[in-house]
C-alpha cells in the first residue's frame, strides 16, 4: 500500500501507468532531447566553442616556447612585485603561448580587436584556473598538457586573467593580464 | 531480550543488531555535519568582503575540511544507516554478519579522524578534491582510503540482509520501493568506491614516494568517477527518503511502482562516465566525448530525477485527495502538515532540489555553457542547492522521525522544530542564489581575496563590479542564517536524545508535533502486501488526471527550465568568440 511495504500488485510491473506521468516522461525527454541537440548545434553555429586541440607538452618544453615568443615580441615591460614582466604582442593569427605557475601568469598580452590568435595555455607546475575577466571565459589549464583555442577579442580594454583553480596558500595573488588595443 | 523490537506507534521493526548501527551511524554522521556547519560558519564569514575573517592559510585549511565533513563523512555515514534501516526495518529481517558491520563503523570512524588530524595539522589544505600534482599529507588519503574500504563493508552488509530476506522469506512479492532506492544507492555506492579506490590508493602511494608522478588530467576523470557518481549516490539516498517520508506522513502509495522503479534503474544505467560534466573546460578530450558523457549518460539520469520529482508529490497529492482534500488544483497542498518538520523538509527539499539544484546543473553541465561557469562561485551555489537542501535538508527531516521512532525519546523543543526546515532552507536558498549571481560576475570560487588587495601592493589591480561585493555579503549573511538553522538541527536532535524523555509505550507521540501518522505505517504482524483499492483513484483529481496540482507544478519547472537555459546560451554568445 505504500512505498515502505512491498508493493499491493505483485505483478506491479503490468499495472498501467497513469496520464500524467507518460505525458510528463515524454515532455522530459523532448527536452533532453532538445538540450542534446543545442551541443553539436552550437559547435556548427556557435561562436563560442572549445577547440578540443590539446598536446601532450612537459614543463621544460613549453617553456621554451614561450621564452622564444617572448624574445621576438616583447613591446614593453611592466613592473610586478619589483619585477619586469615582458607585455608581448605577437602578430595577429600567430600562435600566442601564455603560462600558469605558482602563482603568475606569464608572459602580459597586447592583442589587437578582432584579430584571431591561437591562444597555447599549460601550467609548469600545479593545476590552475585561466578565468578571463571581466569578460568571464573559464578553462581548467593542467601541467603536461598545452591547450590551443583560437580567441578573437572582440572588446578592447584590459583584461585580468584571474586564477580560479586553486593553487596553494597565495592562489589569490595569480593575477595576470590581456590588453586589447582598438 | 528478544532479537528484535517492534515499535509501538509506527509498527516498524528493530532487529537489535541494526538498531545499534543505525543510531551509530547517523550520530557519527550529525557530528560530522556539526564540525562541517562550524566551518561553514567561518568559510562563509571570510567570503563577507566587509568581514574577511580568517587569513588566508586558515582559509584555505577550514574549506578543505568542510568539504570534506560535510560532502563526505556527514553524508555517508547517514546513508549507511539508511541501507541498514531500508533492509533489515522495512524487510523485518536481521542484519546480516553485524560483526562486519561493526567493522565497518570503526573503520569509517578512523579513516574520518585520520583525514580530520591530516587536515588540521595544516599541510594538507588541497581541497576535497585534492588535484594531484598538489600533494597532500599521506594519512590525508590513507584516512579516505578507511573511510571508503569501511563504507564498502556497510554496502556488503546491506546487499546480504537483502539475500537473507529472501532466503527466510521474511517478505511477500517485491521489496518495497524504499528498499529498491537504497538498492541503486548501494550499487551505485559500490562504484563510486570502486573509482575511488583507483585513484586514492596511487595518489596514497604517490605521497609516500613509491609512484613517480600522476598525471592530472587521468586523476582529475577518474577523481570525477568517484565525486560525480557519490552525489548520485546522494540523489539515490534522499529521492528514496522522499518516498518514505511520503508513505509514513500520508500513507502514500507510488503512482507507478514500474515508472518509479524504472527511473532508479535510470542512475544505475547512466551514470557511468557522467564525470564529464566536471571536466568540461579540460584539455585532452574530445567534444564528442564531452557530448556523449553530459548528453546520454546525464540526461537520463536528470530524465530520472524528473521523473521522482514528478511521483514523489503527486503521490501526496493522491494521498490527500482521497482523505478529501480534493479542491481545485491545490488544497492538497495548502491543507498538508506544514507545521511538521518531517513533512515540510522533505517538501522543501523536493522544490530546492528540482527549480535551484536540478536546473542549474544541467545548465552548467552543457558542453559550451560551461566556459562561462566554470570554477566560479556559481559552482558551489548550484551544489549546495543539491546537496544541502536536497540530501541534507531530506537527511535532516528522516532524523526527526526517527528521535521517537528509533531512539524512543521524546523530541524537546518542537515548536523550534516546526521552524527549522523553514530558518534552515530559507538561509540556504538566498545563500544558493547569490553565490551563483556572484558566479555568474566571474567571481571565482575557493579563493580568499577577491577584492585583490595583495595583488595590488604587487602591481596588479582588478576589481569585480561593485554588485559583486553586494552578492558576496549577502553570501556571508545568508551563511549566518543557514548555520544557525543547522544549529537549531543539532541541538534539537542531540537535546532529545541525551534529554529528551524516555518513551516507553506507544503515546500518540507523533502527535507532539502535528505529526499525524499514515495508518498504513500499523502494519499487521506479518509483513504481507495491504490490497489497494486501486479503482477509487480514479474517481479524484480531474480531467483524467488523478494529480493535476502536481502536473501543474511540474509544468511551471519546465517552463523555468527552458527559459533559463536559453538565457545562458545567450549571456555565452555575448562572450569573445572562440573555438
Ligand atoms: C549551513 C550551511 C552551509 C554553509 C553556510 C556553507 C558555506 C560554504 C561556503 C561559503 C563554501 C565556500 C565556497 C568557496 O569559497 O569556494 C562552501 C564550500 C563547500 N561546501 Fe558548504 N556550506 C554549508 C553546508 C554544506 C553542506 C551541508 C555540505 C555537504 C553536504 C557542504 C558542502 C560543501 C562543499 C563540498 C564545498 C566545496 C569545498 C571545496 O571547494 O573544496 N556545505 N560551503
Ligand atoms: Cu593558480
Amino acid at each position: 500500500m505504500s512505498a515502505i511495504l512491498p508493493p499491493s500488485e505483485r505483478i506491479w510491473w503490468k499495472t498501467p501507468v497513469g496520464k500524467e506521468e507518460i505525458v510528463w516522461i515524454l515532455l522530459a525527454l523532448i527536452w533532453c532531447i532538445i538540450m542534446f541537440a543545442m551541443m553539436p548545434i552550437w559547435h556548427i553555429y556557435g561562436k563560442q566553442n572549445l577547440s578540443n586541440e590539446a598536446y601532450k607538452t612537459t614543463p621544460v618544453q613549453y617553456e621554451a616556447k614561450v621564452k622564444a615568443m617572448t624574445e621576438q615580441h616583447t613591446i614593453r615591460t611592466q613592473l610586478v612585485g619589483g619585477v619586469d614582466v615582458p607585455v608581448v604582442a605577437p602578430p595577429a593569427g600567430s600562435d600566442v603561448y601564455m603560462l600558469a605557475r605558482l602563482w603568475s601568469w606569464y608572459p602580459m598580452l597586447e592583442l589587437k580587436k578582432g584579430e584571431s590568435y591561437r591562444l597555447h595555455l599549460s601550467s609548469l607546475d600545479w593545476q590552475h584556473g585561466f578565468s578571463l575577466q571581466p569578460i568571464n571565459i573559464n578553462l581548467q589549464v593542467l601541467p603536461e598538457y598545452e591547450m590551443v583555442i583560437t580567441i578573437t577579442p572582440d572588446t578592447s580594454g584590459e583584461f585580468t586573467i584571474v586564477c580560479n583553480e586553486y593553487c596553494g596558500i597565495l592562489h589569490h595573488t595569480m593575477l595576470g593580464k590581456i590588453y586589447v588595443t582598438e | 531480550m528478544s532479537q528484535y523490537r517492534i515499535c509501538p506507534d509506527t509498527g516498524l521493526y528493530f532487529d537489535r543488531a541494526s538498531e545499534g548501527l543505525i543510531k551509530a551511524n547517523a550520530v557519527a554522521g550529525v557530528v560530522a555535519l556539526l564540525i562541517g556547519g562550524v566551518l561553514a560558519l567561518l568559510v562563509g564569514l571570510t567570503r563577507w568582503p566587509a568581514v574577511h575573517l580568517l587569513d588566508a592559510p586558515d582559509f584555505y585549511l577550514v574549506l578543505t575540511a568542510h568539504g570534506i565533513n560535510a560532502l563526505i563523512f556527514w553524508l555517508i555515514f547517514f546513508e549507511i544507516a539508511i541501507l541498514y534501516f531500508a533492509s533489515s526495518s522495512l524487510l523485518r529481517c536481521r542484519l546480516a554478519t553485524p560483526r562486519w558491520a561493526w567493522a565497518g563503523f570503526a573503520l569509517m570512524l578512523i579513516g574520518a579522524v585520520m583525514t580530520n588530524v591530516a587536515i588540521f595539522q595544516g599541510n594538507s589544505s588541497v581541497m576535497m578534491t585534492s588535484y594531484a600534482p598538489m600533494e597532500a599529507a599521506p594519512h590525508f588519503y590513507l584516512g579516505m582510503i578507511l573511510f571508503a574500504v569501511g563504507a564498502l563493508i556497510g554496502c556488503f552488509v546491506f546487499l546480504g540482509t537483502l539475500v537473507i530476506a529472501k532466503e527466510e522469506k521474511t517478505y511477500v512479492g517485491s521489496i518495497p520501493l524504499v528498499t529498491f532506492g537504497a538498492l541503486t544507492a548501494c550499487i551505485i555506492a559500490v562504484f563510486t568506491i570502486a573509482s575511488g579506490a583507483i585513484i586514492l590508493i596511487p595518489s596514497f602511494l604517490w605521497s609516500i614516494g613509491l609512484i613517480g608522478q600522476i598525471d592530472a588530467l587521468m586523476y582529475r576523470v577518474i577523481w570525477w568517477g568517484m565525486g560525480h557518481s557519490s552525489q548520485q549516490l546522494n540523489v539515490a539516498a534522499h529521492v528514496s527518503v522522499w518516498y518514505a517520508v511520503a508513505a509514513i506522513a500520508f500513507g502514500a502509495k507510488p503512482m507507478s511502482e514500474k515508472v518509479s522503479r524504472t527511473a532508479f534503474l535510470l542512475y544505475i544505467f547512466f551514470l557511468q562516465l557522467a564525470s564529464a560534466h566536471h571536466i568540461l573546460a579540460d584539455p585532452g578530450l574530445s567534444s564528442t566525448w564531452k557530448i556523449f558523457n553530459t548528453s546520454y549518460a546525464m540526461y537520463l539520469a536528470v530524465l530520472a530525477s524528473m521523473i521522482h520529482g514528478l511521483t514523489v508529490p503527486g503521490s501526496i497529492e493522491v494521498a490527500q485527495r482521497k482523505k478529501g482534500f480534493n479542491n481545485g488544483l491545490f488544497e492538497w497542498l495548502r491543507k498538508a502538515p506544514w507545521g511538521n518538520p518531517v513533512f515540510s523538509g522533505v517538501f522543501i527539499s523536493i522544490i530546492g532540489f528540482g527549480f535551484i539544484g536540478g536546473i542549474t546543473g544541467v545548465v552548467m553541465g552543457t558542453e559550451q555553457i560551461n566556459l562561462i561557469i566554470h570554477n566560479t562561485l556559481y559552482v558551489p551555489g548550484h551544489f549546495h542547492a543539491t546537496v544541502v537542501l536536497g540530501t541534507t535538508l531530506t537527511f535532516m527531516s528522516l532524523t526527526y522521525f526517527l528521535i521517537p521512532v528509533l531512539f524512543r525519546r521524546e523530541m524537546i523543543m518542537p515548536g523550534l522544530a516546526k521552524w527549522q526546515p523553514y530558518l534552515f532552507s530559507g538561509g540556504m536558498v538566498v545563500f544558493t542564489l547569490v553565490m551563483m549571481g556572484a558566479g555568474t560576475l566571474g567571481v571565482p570560487r575557493r579563493h580568499w581575496d577577491v577584492g585583490f588587495a595583495q595583488a595590488a601592493e604587487m602591481g596588479l589591480k582588478f576589481e569585480f563590479p561593485g554588485s559583486a561585493t553586494m552578492m558576496l555579503g549577502l553570501v556571508g549573511i545568508s551563511a549566518v542564517v543557514a548555520v544557525l538553522g543547522g544549529i537549531i538541527f543539532i541541538l534539537i536532535t542531540v537535546g532529545s536524545i541525551v534529554w529528551g524523555k524516555k518513551l516507553e509505550k506507544s503515546a500518540g507521540l507523533m502527535q507532539s508535533f502535528g505529526f499525524a501518522l499514515a495508518p498504513s505505517c500499523y502494519t499487521s504482524e506479518k509483513l504481507e502486501p495491504v490490497k489497494g483499492p486501486a479503482a477509487d483513484l480514479e474517481e479524484h483529481g480531474s480531467g483524467g488526471f488523478e494529480a493535476p496540482g502536481t502536473f501543474v507544478l511540474a509544468l511551471v519547472l519546465l517552463v523555468t527550465f527552458v527559459v533559463y537555459y536559453f538565457i545562458n546560451w545567450k549571456y555565452l554568445s555575448s562572450v569573445w568568440p572562440m573555438g
